[in-house]
């Protein structure tokens, strides 16, 4: 009964039926499946899949943000009854992400946030537009692992640079890895500023992150 | 609203057609086949035999357009109905009976042999936006008397999609025949569900050969669709101004349509050519030409307006190698026929005029016709109101992305290119290797030909096609064909 259901979830999140990821959900609940095995044998494997036909160029990105959607909805159904039996959800990281200063675009980063956010990190998504001070504030304040830079013009790419070097000054660079990403930047660029982290995608990005608090844990 | 292209007005597809009948009468057209000649004048046609000169008057050739069918189905090997000759539908598959294959590896071209047009087939099965196969080069390691029959053996073998072929001697197209009726059980099962269109191509101007006149004939008699391919050549064979091609090509097809619906009145026949604007500078056949396009267009106009099924050759470039010149003539043609609503496009793979076949080529045509079947179905509202109620709930977030909305209909109003076509940033273009559009097309040819899947031909049908091609190859000094790639059949 608990397998059959729990891959039900899965299927469900590979599809894309967010009403249905929260019906089995609580289907699940109701028939005493562990809370913790919902999101680990039924949830997480469904999001590997996605990311997995994403990749392969069988799943494009509206299927990739519905099923984060669908795994989101789950999880705020999920929380509370984690909660009651005093378990906890290990992040795999925490996650600031923004997009920086004099640029307003939105999609790329927010994707990031999703996938980062599905695949099991906690994320701040601070935004657009975003000064250096508040990503140097908000790593103050969470203790976060991982910083995740968006720039989507050729013009405000070069601030990625200064965010990183604030985060110097400010005596926190030591304490948190950092992504760069955008249509302009590349694995050159982000080597060249120092940044720890880059991808392509919002399917890489989230590799890419896994990747950097791997090493931030073993370090 | 579908978008239409019509480059004739009605009063100009009139006169057109009002020539194309004067042209039967004056100067008649000329036959060289006895057959044909006798079905003509026993229809009340007058007929010169010493000249072999016939002029058909207009009420006999009427009568033929009557009773020639408005559309009909080929069919998968499986028996579904698959591509519909008629009203406006378009269907793709690649040109026809090309002589050299560019070689993957070189760039360069090299006579075609019997692997070349196996994995061309192969790929043609894969390919989804192609709708049908076609016996597109002959292989050089027959003898080229049975190089047409060779070719129909090889692709029964591996094929499921229905194929446009044809046949070069007389004899031969009773062997192709034959194998047709090996794979579908008999006379009965094939007329009722045909697979394969024999292409006839009268000679410029209003000349029918022995040949593809009996041919024709013949295809007539046993339910077996032919498809005619008129060829003037503007300047050349044909006058230059493109209407008078175009008059010249109704002519042509009308004595055809005349010529098969007397030997078996409603066997389906195809309004269909392969025309060119001469190049008036290197003497040649231009595939590419605007003028070209224009030509298959408005014939396909006419034949639409007589009530026929509708064929061109279109979607090919006269380029050598598959560079921008091979894009860009490859695709300006694609569209038009779509657009045009030719029912059969043949012409994809194909390059230099129409004598190489490229797999590199085809795959990127593949992304064209996916393209052009695209644009032919147009805009649609899709919902009520259009906009209005996702619009008032996202208000002025730019969450689309999100939405259950994009989800559902993103794959339906989008055409999707497979990674031939290349979209990704410079970084990911870099990392994968810099690749140029043959590259990733050769990538891809590649990737599809080894994940083809056998089809299952049973082996005692496949026994008796390799028997009646080698019987028929003995007859030409060859005692044993060339070894089938039999890993490819799983057996």
């Amino acid at each position: 009964m608990a397998n059959e259901i729990l891959k039900k979830i899965t299927t469900s999140i590979v599809d894309g039926e967010p009403d249905l990821t929260l019906d089995l959900t609580e289907q699940a609940l109701a028939g005493r499946v562990d809370p913790m095995a919902i999101l680990d044998d039924g949830l997480l494997p469904g999001m590997r899949i996605v990311g997995q036909k994403f990749s392969d160029g069988e799943y494009f990105l509206p299927n990739l943000i519905v099923a984060a959607m669908a795994m989101k909805r789950a999880m705020a159904r999920l929380e509370p009854e984690l909660r009651s039996r005093h378990q906890v959800v290990k992040a795999a990281g925490t996650v600031i992400i923004g997009t920086v200063q004099g640029d307003i675009h939105e999609i790329g980063k927010t994707l990031v946030a999703t996938m980062l956010s599905a695949n099991g990190f906690a994320v701040h998504d601070l935004g657009v537009d975003v000064p250096a001070e508040q990503f140097i504030a908000t790593v103050k304040a969470t203790g976060a692992t991982v910083v995740g830079l968006s720039a989507l013009l050729t013009t405000t790419m070069t601030v990625q640079r200064s965010i990183i070097e604030a985060l110097r000054t400010a005596g926190l660079r030591d304490r948190v890895k950092v992504m760069v990403g955008g249509a302009p930047v590349s694995r050159q660029w982000a080597d060249e500023i120092g940044a720890d982290g880059y991808a392509e995608d919002a399917v890489g990005a989230v590799q890419e992150a896994l990747r950097l608090v791997g090493q931030t844990t073993a370090a | 609203m579908r978008p239409t292209l019509r480059l004739l007005a009605d009063d100009l597809v009139d006169r057109i057609v009002g020539e194309g009948f004067q042209l039967l009468m004056d100067p008649g057209v000329r036959v060289h086949n006895d057959e044909a000649l006798d079905l003509l004048a026993g229809a009340g046609a007058t007929v010169d035999r010493g000249n072999r000169i016939v002029r058909v008057p207009e009420k006999i050739v009427r009568r033929a357009l009557e009773t020639a069918p408005e559309e009909f189905y080929l069919h998968t090997f499986d028996g579904r109905p698959v591509v519909h000759y008629g009203g406006d539908d378009v269907q793709f598959d690649p040109g026809s009976a090309a002589i050299t294959m560019l070689d993957s590896d070189t760039g360069r071209q090299r006579p075609a042999l019997t692997g070349d047009f196996v994995n061309l087939v192969k790929l043609v099965e894969m390919l989804p936006q192609i709708d049908a196969q076609s016996t597109s080069v002959i292989c050089a390691d027959v003898p080229p008397e049975i190089g047409d029959l060779y070719r129909l053996y090889l692709a029964l073998n591996f094929i499921r999609k229905p194929i446009v072929t044809g046949a070069f001697r007389k004899d031969t197209w009773w062997t192709m025949r034959e194998m047709l009726l090996a794979m579908a059980g008999g006379q009965a099962a094939l007329a009722e569900r045909p697979v394969a269109v024999f292409d006839c191509c009268p000679s410029p101007p209003l000349l029918w050969s022995d040949l593809t006149c009996q041919n024709m004939i013949d295809c007539a008699r046993h339910g077996i669709p032919a498809e005619l391919v008129s060829m003037p050549l503007a300047g050349a064979t044909s006058p230059v101004t493109l209407a008078a091609a175009v008059v010249q090509h109704t002519a042509e097809c009308l004595s055809g349509v005349t010529i098969h619906q007397l030997a078996k009145a409603g066997s389906p026949i195809v309004w269909g050519g392969s025309p060119a604007a001469f190049d008036m500078r290197e003497g040649t056949t231009p595939m590419g030409d605007v003028g070209t396009w224009l030509i298959d267009c408005a014939y396909t106009q006419v034949g639409k307006t007589l009530g026929l099924p509708t064929h061109a050759y279109l979607g090919m470039s006269d380029a050598k190698i598959v560079d921008a010149q091979c894009g860009l003539e490859s695709a300006g043609g694609t569209v038009l026929a779509a657009l045009a609503g030719v029912n059969m496009v043949s012409g994809a793979g194909m390059m230099d005029f129409e004598s190489c076949q490229s797999l590199e080529k085809l795959v990127i045509d593949a992304e064209v016709i996916g393209m052009a079947k695209r644009l032919i179905l147009g805009i649609e509202a899709r919902e009520d109101p259009i906009a209005l109620t996702l619009m008032r709930k996202l208000g002025h977030r730019a969450d689309y992305l999100a939405e259950t909305h994009t989800l559902k209909w993103f794959s339906k109003e989008l055409y999707l290119p497979s990674a031939v076509i290349d979209r990704g940033s410079l970084d990911a273009w870099q990392k994968k290797g810099s690749k140029s559009a043959f590259e990733r097309a050769r990538d891809r040819a590649r990737q599809l030909i080894a994940s083809y899947k056998a089809v299952g031909v049973p082996a005692d049908v496949r026994r008796e096609l390799r028997s009646i091609a080698t019987a028929a190859a003995r007859k030409f000094g060859m005692n044993e064909l060339p070894p089938l790639p039999e890993q490819a059949l799983g057996v």
